[in-house]
C-alpha cells in the first residue's frame, strides 16, 4: 500500500477555527433567484459571510492565533507557513507572508500558499506533516481558509462561505491528536474550475457527484484504512469534506459510518461550504468534542480531483488545550443574519 | 493611505507591537526609544495582549476616500489592559451595540485598499469578545 508514515512521531499540538459572524439564509437565495421554488430541498440552512473588512489573509491569522494559543508556543519556533486557499488575496503576493508577518513568526520561517480547490488546506496539513515528521522542523502550520465566491442564482451560491480551521503540527509529545498514517488519492477529473481572471467558477454537473467527490472520498478512506487494518467501527469520530448536507452524510453511510460517528464535525448546514476551510474546520468542531484515545479520521475532497485521509488518536493533552482559544461552537453560535442586499455589497457582486 | 509608512509600522500594525520600559513597567503604543514617563532607556519590545474596554466612541457616517464600504461604522477610543489607550475601528459590531466599558479585543482586519490594483491594507481593529462577552474572566 501507498500509506504515509513520518519517521518520527508527530501530531496536532494545537488547533483553531474561525468563522466570520454574518449569516445568508439560503432561503434567502432561493427566494430572490427562484421564486421560492426549491425552499425543501435547499442545500444548507445558512451559509456564513465574511464582513466587509475580512479576507483569507484576516480570517487565516485568527485561526492560526487561536491554534498557537492551543498549543502553548511563542510564535518565533514555527518554521512554516502553508496557507491552502482558493480565494487567497492577492493573485501575486503569498498569503503566508502576511499571516507570518502578523503572528510574529516572520522572519526565520517558510511560508507559501497551496491551491487545490478545497484540498488545499490538506495538502497544507501534509506539507506540514512532512516536514515535521523529517526532522528537518520540530513546527509548522497549516491553514485551509477560504471567502468562496458562487455567481449570482447559481446553485454554488447557496453554500458559498466563509471560514477555516488552522493546525500546528509538532513532535507527538506535545501533541492533543497523534498522527497514525495519510494517504492521498487524486486523479484529473474535469468537475469544478476556474479559469485566470474569471470571477465564478464553472462546475461539470454531471462529474460533480460519483466520480468526483465520492470516488475520491471513498478510494482515500478505503485505502488508509485499509493499509491500518482498520475498519469505521474503530474510530470514534470522522469528518468528510462538507459541500452540502446530503454528500457528507451519503459517503458516510456508503463507507459504513453511523450518522453519530460525524455529527459533531457536521457544520455545513449552520455554515455552508468553506471549501479549503471545510474538513479541517469540522474535524475542529471534532477535536473539540473529543475524550483521550479516541481515534478520529478526516476526509478532505478537492476538485480536479483528490481526497487526504489522515488517522489521528487523540491523547489527554486535549483536556488542558481545548479551553485555551474560543471553541468551534463559539463561533457557529455567534452569528448576525444579513439580508441579500447587505451581502451584495460587502461581496461586491455588483458591477458598475 | 501611505504605502512605505503602512510598511514600516507593520508590526505596530499588525499586532499591537509596542514597548515596555524595564525600568518603571510603564507600558508604550506606539513604541518608544525612551520611556515618557521614567525617561528611563531600557525600554524592550512588548506584544500587548489586545484586550481592553471601550472608553469612548463615535459613529462615522461619512467616510473618507477608500472607506466608503465600510460605513456606517465605529472608531473608538479603547484603554488597553495595559493602561494604554488606542484609537480604533471597531467591527463586528453594530452602532448600536456598542456601550462605553465594553470588552474588546483586536483582531486583524483590512483597513482599506488602493483602488481595483494597489495593495490591501491591513491593521488593528477591535471587536467585542468571543467567548467572554462580558470580560468576566479579567485579571483586573
Ligand atoms: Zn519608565
Amino acid at each position: 500500500m501507498s500509506i504515509m508514515i513520518p519517521l518520527r512521531e508527530i501530531g496536532i499540538v494545537g488547533y483553531g477555527a474561525y468563522i466570520p459572524r454574518y449569516r445568508l439564509a439560503a432561503e434567502a437565495i432561493s427566494r430572490l433567484w427562484r421564486g421560492g421554488q426549491d425552499q425543501h430541498i435547499l442545500p444548507v440552512r445558512e451559509k456564513s459571510v465574511p464582513g466587509p473588512d475580512e479576507d483569507t489573509v484576516t480570517m487565516a491569522v485568527e485561526a492560526a492565533q487561536n491554534a498557537l494559543r492551543r498549543a502553548g508556543l511563542s510564535p518565533e519556533v514555527i518554521r512554516a507557513v502553508w496557507v491552502g486557499s482558493e480565494s487567497h488575496p492577492y493573485a501575486v503576493k503569498p498569503t503566508g507572508t502576511l499571516v507570518a508577518q502578523a503572528l510574529g513568526i516572520a522572519p526565520a520561517t517558510l511560508a507559501a500558499d497551496l491551491e487545490f480547490a478545497c484540498k488545499a488546506g490538506s495538502e497544507a496539513m501534509q506539507a506540514a506533516i512532512a516536514l515535521v515528521g523529517s526532522g528537518m522542523a520540530d513546527y509548522a502550520l497549516a491553514v485551509g481558509m477560504d471567502t468562496a465566491q458562487g455567481r449570482p442564482g447559481d446553485a454554488l451560491e447557496y453554500t458559498a462561505a466563509a471560514g477555516g480551521a488552522a493546525y500546528v503540527i509538532g513532535p507527538a509529545e506535545g501533541a492533543v491528536a497523534v498522527l497514525e498514517a495519510t494517504y492521498s488519492y487524486v486523479t484529473d477529473t474535469p468537475d469544478f474550475f476556474r479559469r485566470a481572471h474569471q470571477r465564478y467558477p464553472e462546475h461539470a454537473n454531471r462529474f460533480t457527484g460519483e466520480p468526483a467527490y465520492f470516488h475520491h472520498i471513498v478510494n482515500a478512506a478505503r485505502g488508509l484504512m485499509d493499509a491500518l487494518g482498520l475498519t469505521p467501527a474503530d474510530f470514534a469520530g470522522a469528518v468528510f469534506h462538507q459541500p452540502n448536507l446530503k454528500f457528507p452524510r451519503k459517503v458516510a453511510r456508503e463507507l459504513g459510518f453511523t450518522p453519530e460517528q460525524i455529527r459533531a464535525g457536521l457544520l455545513v448546514g449552520e455554515v455552508g461550504n468553506t471549501y479549503a476551510g471545510s474538513s479541517l474546520l469540522g474535524f475542529s468542531a471534532l477535536l473539540d468534542e473529543a475524550w483521550p484515545g479516541d481515534r478520529l479520521l478526516l476526509v478532505s475532497f478537492g476538485s480536479g480531483a483528490g481526497s487526504d485521509a489522515m488517522s489521528f488518536i487523540v491523547t489527554e493533552r486535549i483536556e488542558a488545550a481545548r479551553d485555551r482559544a474560543p471553541r468551534t461552537h463559539a463561533y457557529v453560535t455567534r452569528r448576525a443574519p444579513v439580508d441579500y442586499a447587505t451581502y451584495a455589497r460587502w461581496r461586491q457582486k455588483f458591477t458598475v | 493611505m501611505d504605502i512605505p509608512r503602512n510598511w514600516r509600522l507593520r508590526d505596530q500594525r499588525y499586532r499591537l507591537q509596542g514597548t515596555r520600559c524595564a525600568s518603571c513597567g510603564a507600558h508604550h503604543f506606539p513604541p518608544r526609544p525612551v520611556c515618557p514617563r521614567c525617561r528611563g532607556r531600557h525600554v524592550e519590545p512588548y506584544r500587548f495582549t489586545g484586550r481592553g474596554r471601550v472608553y469612548s466612541y463615535t459613529v462615522v457616517y461619512q467616510a473618507p476616500e477608500g472607506f466608503e464600504q465600510y460605513v456606517p461604522y465605529v472608531v473608538a477610543l479603547v484603554d488597553l489592559e495595559e493602561g494604554v489607550r488606542v484609537t480604533a475601528q471597531l467591527t463586528d459590531v453594530d452602532p448600536e451595540e456598542v456601550a462605553i466599558g465594553m470588552p474588546v479585543e483586536m483582531v486583524l482586519r483590512k483597513l482599506g485598499e488602493e483602488g481595483e490594483r494597489g495593495l490591501i491594507l491591513y491593521g488593528y481593529k477591535f471587536r467585542p469578545r468571543i467567548g467572554d462577552p462580558k470580560g468576566e474572566a479579567e485579571s483586573d
